[in-house]
């Protein structure tokens, strides 16, 4: 099963390769990894989609809690989480598919970033299945270039939670 | 006042109370071994290879308890030491490791024995250290030694380039160490702790499984106050050897691939399996699906994800073993009455039955070929009132010395577990005797691995190491043929050395004494002179060619499937060949 897992890690030299090694060094899989700095800039915050069975799951959380330079590990299917993704999609256009192209992009919400008299670059956010969604209906048009992101998640807040005045939930 | 890099590592060890250090120089590392040269308080023994100085570094912590140092230089010299960095980390032995490293401004420029030292140890390591600046190289090993030497111990690398070495900085060594991301556990989760005391209460058939862990955390009081109360019998792992008294009558001994039948036979009937410090290897499992088909289990371990990795655990429980053992036996002294004599009788009796059907057994004619077995125990019987410490390489050799050799206490025995390192043996009873001068260190070797590290000697004797290498040679890979008698139709691919050099002389080519036991009568006189010398010795012991290590349990096979001797073609097939020719009073005896 897909597993979302949310890392903090020391915003150091060596952090990456370590929990990228852990990975390749142990079987487990990397379906996508996605890594920047935190709000704090002394530490990274990465998100990987893996998958496994409940035993392998737990061994990667375990595995990589015991990595010295990971500060906190959430497995996010353990609650209920909201991820995204974007994407961005070069796209040749004729002068006859360029109304199409757009109509496209205006359904799926997305942006039209750059543009020639031959391609649009196009700027969509969602998840997976929108993304592969517009993918389908852009490909006839003909693909120049794709680039993804790989998700990046958050968990939802309880009800309750969300009642913490608001600038203090940002300080935090 | 400012110090450089090299008088700052060496102001940290002294701190971090380091005597003795393995080592070998090279070009940037040459400022440290200046500064080494020009102090008294820390001894550096110069080893032939960086592999030796790794694995002395591992058989002094495994001796001592504390944290083995080496220091190698850049490129070879880091690479050469990988082999011990792996060993140490499967087998959780704390080591700090210093290497050489190309100066900042070239690293990365395919400098002149530069490797990337970073890369090739983190898989090895439980943490290294790249010190770009010398303001930091005395935190960093603070933080080395503190790694190295807490949770579950390891092995750190910390690597030194070499304008660092030579750069100044103020120095200040850190009294306390926090790393916000590294914060091992040490107490156990006290329900869970309870639900176990119960679980060992109720219990009618349970056994104590212990490893290497209850030695590093120095729980072997606890835990003979635990079996003992519990009247639990005792399995121990390789590396847990001399965690419980071999001699004990609750000691099982070694359970496992060669493990006592009856340790085995423990394992696979118990209703409750306690794991201490163990981590469910699979030369402990065998077929996991069929491992203790009918126990409950209970793990403690202090790292989390020994728990659960290999088999399903009831109870689990983080923590250090002796803590936990602790707390566990605070309750255990208040619930336990002498009902559990009573209700584990049937057991003992099922145990004790084991034990009778199927003990080890080897059969040693007065003028016949030496047995192999009887080497250990003529050596075992002679040594253990001295207490020794016993260092093993990794074959026949290893596991019968693990089967004869019943130590009575821990850190005594020095092997290689996890990684199985050939050449471990040798250099790693050095270390050992390098911490304790006046001990007496055994190295049981066998003639394949003892020539894997043999260019050591000439660092046991300049700095005058006496351990006693006793090598059973039987020219042979003797591990790798006997699985080639057993499972590949007897071609010995590789396995048969055919000639190997006449260690007697060798030794005596290195300033060390030769000696050598050719017939069964001889043995007890020669060990008896090897141990008498002050000097190294290599004891020499030409054997029965074709013995094989029993009880087996074939690699995948259920633990209580286990072959107790030679099946019948191989005792044919050897009794008509080989140098020496078994008379029909050699054949091997098991039940």
């Amino acid at each position: 099963m897909e597993h979302i897992i949310s890392v903090t890690v020391e915003n150091k030299f060596g952090s990456l390769s370590r929990v990228a090694g852990l990975f390749s060094g142990r079987g487990f899989n990397i379906e996508s990894l996605s890594v920047a700095p935190t709000l704090d800039p002394s530490m990274s915050q990465m998100t990987i989609v893996t998958s496994g069975d409940d035993r392998i799951i737990e061994q990667i959380v375990k595995q990589l809690n015991k990595l010295i330079d990971v500060i906190k590990v959430v497995d996010l299917n353990e609650s209920d989480f909201v991820s995204r993704e974007t994407a961005l999609i070069k796209v040749h256009t004729r002068p006859e598919d360029r109304a199409e192209a757009l109509r496209i992009a205006d359904i799926f919400r997305a942006n039209v970033i750059d543009s020639t008299p031959a391609t649009y670059t196009i700027e969509v956010t969602g998840d997976p299945h929108k993304i592969e969604a517009i993918i389908n209906l852009l490909q006839p048009l003909g693909i120049k270039e794709l680039t993804r992101t790989g998700r990046v998640a958050v968990a939802r807040e309880s009800i309750r939670a969300t009642s913490v005045p608001a600038k203090k939930a940002v300080r935090e | 006042m400012k110090l450089t890099g090299a008088e700052i590592l060496i102001e940290c060890l002294k701190r971090e109370g380091v005597k003795t250090i393995f080592a070998l120089p090279g070009g940037v590392v040459l400022k440290i071994f200046d500064m080494l040269h020009q102090q008294k308080d820390i001894e550096v023994v110069l080893t032939r290879h960086e592999q030796g100085a790794g694995h002395m570094a591992e058989g002094y912590a495994k001796a001592t308890g504390k944290a083995g140092v080496c220091l190698v230089t850049s490129g070879p010299g880091m690479t050469n030491v990988i082999t011990a960095l792996a060993d140490a980390y499967m087998d959780s032995v704390p080591l700090v490791c210093f290497t050489g490293q190309v100066p900042t401004s070239l690293i990365g420029n395919d400098a002149f024995q530069e490797a990337d030292n970073i890369g090739l140890s983190r898989p090895c390591t439980k943490y290294n250290f790249l010190v770009k600046d010398v303001a930091d190289l005395a935190t960093t090993i603070k933080e080395a030694f503190y790694i190295a030497t807490t949770g579950r111990p390891g092995p750190v690398l910390v690597d030194i380039p070499k304008d660092v070495s030579m750069d100044k900085a103020e120095f200040t060594y850190p009294s306390s160490v926090s790393i916000r991301s590294y914060n091992p556990v040490y107490e156990g989760n006290k329900w869970q702790i309870k639900q176990a005391a119960e679980a060992m209460t109720k219990a009618k058939k349970p056994v104590l499984y212990v490893g290497g862990g209850v030695v590093f955390s120095g729980a072997s009081q606890e835990l003979m106050e635990l079996a003992e109360l519990t009247h639990m019998p005792v399995d121990m792992t390789l590396m847990g050897l001399g965690a419980f008294p071999g001699e004990h009558p609750q000691s099982m001994g070694m359970l496992g691939m060669h493990g006592t039948y009856w340790a085995n036979m423990v394992m696979h009937y118990s209703d409750l399996v306690v794991a201490i410090g163990a981590r469910f290897d699979d030369r402990v499992t065998g077929k996991v699906s069929e491992f203790c088909p009918h126990a409950k289990v209970i793990h403690i371990d202090i790292d989390p994800t020994s728990i659960r990795k290999n088999v399903n655990v009831d109870i689990p429980i983080v923590g250090d073993c002796k803590t936990v053992l602790r707390e566990l036996l605070q309750i255990l002294r208040a619930t336990v009455n002498g009902d559990q004599k009573e209700l584990r009788k049937p057991w003992w009796n099922q145990i004790r039955e084991w034990q009778q059907a199927n003990p080890l057994a080897y059969q040693q004619a007065a003028d016949g070929p030496i047995k192999p077995q009887h080497v250990i125990k003529r050596l075992y019987e002679l040594t253990k009132d001295m207490d020794p410490i016993v260092s093993t390489d990794v074959g026949q050799h290893q596991m019968w010395a693990a089967q004869y050799f019943k130590l009575a206490k821990p850190n005594r025995w020095l092997t290689s577990g996890g990684l199985g390192t050939m050449g471990f043996g040798f250099p790693a009873a050095m270390g050992a005797q390098a911490a304790f001068p006046g001990r007496l260190v055994l190295c049981i070797a066998g003639d394949g691995s003892i020539q894997m590290n043999m260019q050591e000697m000439a660092t046991a004797v300049v700095h005058k190491l006496p351990v006693k290498i006793i090598v059973l040679n039987n020219r042979f890979h003797g591990m790798v043929r006997q699985w080639q008698d057993l499972f590949y139709e007897g071609r010995y691919a590789s396995s048969d050395l055919e000639t190997t050099p006449d260690f007697v002389k060798l030794a005596e080519a290195y300033g060390a004494v030769g000696l050598r036991a050719s017939k069964p009568s001889e043995i007890d006189d020669v060990l008896k002179e090897a141990i008498a010398v002050n000097r190294p010795v290599i004891v020499d012991v030409p054997t029965y060619r074709y013995e094989n290590v029993y009880p087996m349990i074939p690699a995948g096979g259920s633990n209580h499937e286990m072959i107790l001797e030679d099946p019948p073609h191989l005792k044919t097939k050897q009794a008509g060949s080989g140098q020496v020719t078994p008379k029909d009073s050699d054949t091997i005896l098991t039940a």
